[in-house]
């Protein structure tokens, strides 16, 4: 493993976003930045631009609007980046996937590296998940 | 040359001051982390962040100025590690630096936000002008107020303006900050600090709640890495010229190197513990907050250090 790639894996920069999400995967991302939980530990932060970012974690349900969006979000990503599928509606659609405006779970649009499943998915099962990212 | 050459790239120049930097950069947030009951990050995440984004693709505007767009961050690193050598050499080697080197290191440290705006603005991105503007109008708050601070040292030294005649007068007559008008002097310059290093409360160029780190949006990969870089050595820069001016500056013999470590850490707590403690300002409040309340006690400052308090 080269230093770059090690250096990689220290210091994950996330950037988030938010599909058609109902908000409560979004307040449990924030859960993990508390005390209780701490992300920074491992080297994490929340970044506000997508230029900055190493991970790209898609929350919600993404519909036919956001189809688009979130393509171009991932183009403008500096590579490599990481995509993590968060909560039932990212990874499947979960309640939405029979709704008439959804556009598909993430894996349909982009390459996915990381589910995290759950509805909303507890701050435990993400750091689960960070931790399987961190040893892939 | 080969001796300007080691002081400009690697002691006390560019490695040094990235490497102290970092640590600075470290203990803030470690700081911000136990004053959130946080674990925080471990000790060598500066230097990790900053591997890993020279690992990372670089990407260049679509429509701007890729040239300036890249240029930009090359300046603001060069120009903050010449000020760093010229702010501690003369504590290394007393006597060192030349007639004038107050007002050199002035103009240096406004070159790295020059340089950020002038980035910004060539990315053509609608956001990074945003913060462009904010931070040309947050400069021009407190550079007023930084100069005023600067001419009462100058007062306070017996009209010098080279930084080891600061420094000898300091240790003739005993370190600035204590008198009455060095004290103001130490608050005056803490927010000045503050600005520069556009942190809380000031960070309004940059908010990334707001227009998503503004004037670093478009940077990415080691264009981004160099302006982390300069980040770090500005965080050792200014409270090391805040040492040297107020606080007699460096040593580095016996105790005197815990003593002077001591005073490092003290002003990066200050400076720490008002970024945890305050919410980011509105760009008029933090105008008048300098144009007005700074400026005053600057001005009182220095009316102090005629009568000679
Ligand atoms: S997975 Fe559940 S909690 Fe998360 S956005 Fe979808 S419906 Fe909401």
């Amino acid at each position: 493993m080269s230093l770059g790639s090690y250096c990689f894996r220290k210091s994950l920069w996330v950037f988030h976003f938010g599909g058609a999400s109902c908000n409560n995967c979004d307040i449990e991302i924030l859960d993990c930045l508390t005390s209780r939980y701490d992300i920074e530990r491992f080297g994490m932060q929340l970044v506000g631009t997508i230029r900055h970012a190493d991970v790209l974690l898609v929350s919600g349900s993404i519909n036919r609007k956001c189809r688009a969006r979130l393509l171009k979000v991932y183009n403008q990503a500096p590579k490599p980046i990481l995509v993590v599928a968060f909560g039932a509606c990212g990874c499947t659609g979960g309640i939405f996937a029979e709704g008439n405006v959804f556009g598909g779970p993430v894996d349909t649009i982009i390459p996915v590296d990381a589910y995290i499943p759950g509805c909303p998915p507890k701050p435990e099962a993400i750091l689960a998940g960070i931790v399987k990212l961190l040893n892939k | 040359m080969i001796k300007d050459l080691f002081y400009f790239l690697i002691f006390p120049g560019m490695i040094f001051s990235v490497l102290m930097g970092g640590i600075l950069s470290w203990s803030d947030r470690k700081i911000t982390a136990r004053v959130q009951f946080r674990k925080g990050p471990p000790f060598l995440q500066p230097f990790y962040d900053i591997g890993k984004l020279f690992y990372k693709e670089t990407i260049l505007p679509e429509h701007g100025a890729r040239l300036t767009f890249l240029a930009a961050p090359v300046f603001a690193l060069f120009s903050a590690t010449l000020a760093n050598v010229f702010i501690l050499l003369p504590s290394i080697f007393p006597g060192s630096g030349f007639k004038g080197d107050l007002i050199v290191v002035f103009y240096l440290l406004t070159i790295p936000s020059l340089s950020y705006i002038i980035g910004s603005l060539a990315s053509g991105n609608p956001l990074a002008s945003l913060g462009a503007s904010r931070e040309i109008k947050l400069i021009m708050s407190y550079e007023l107020t930084f100069i005023l601070a600067l001419a009462c040292i100058v007062i306070k030294s017996g009209m010098s303006l080279s930084i080891s005649d600061i420094i000898a007068a300091q240790q003739e007559g005993g370190a600035f900050i204590g008198s009455v008008s060095g004290v103001l002097l130490f608050i005056v310059i803490l927010f000045v600090i503050q600005a520069k290093l556009a942190l809380v409360p000031f960070d309004m160029s940059e908010a990334e709640t707001e227009i998503a780190h503004g004037v670093f949006i478009e940077y990415s990969g080691s264009a981004y890495a160099i302006i982390k870089m300069a980040r770090y050595i500005m965080l050792f820069t200014l409270p090391s010229l805040m040492m040297t001016l107020l606080m007699g500056g460096f040593s580095l013999s016996g105790f005197g190197i815990l003593w002077s470590i001591l005073k490092l850490v003290v002003i990066l707590l200050l400076i720490t513990l008002i970024r945890n403690t305050n919410p980011r300002l509105r760009l008029d409040q933090a105008m008048r907050f300098f144009f007005i309340w700074m400026n005053l006690i600057a001005v009182i400052a220095i009316g102090l250090s005629i009568i000679k308090l």
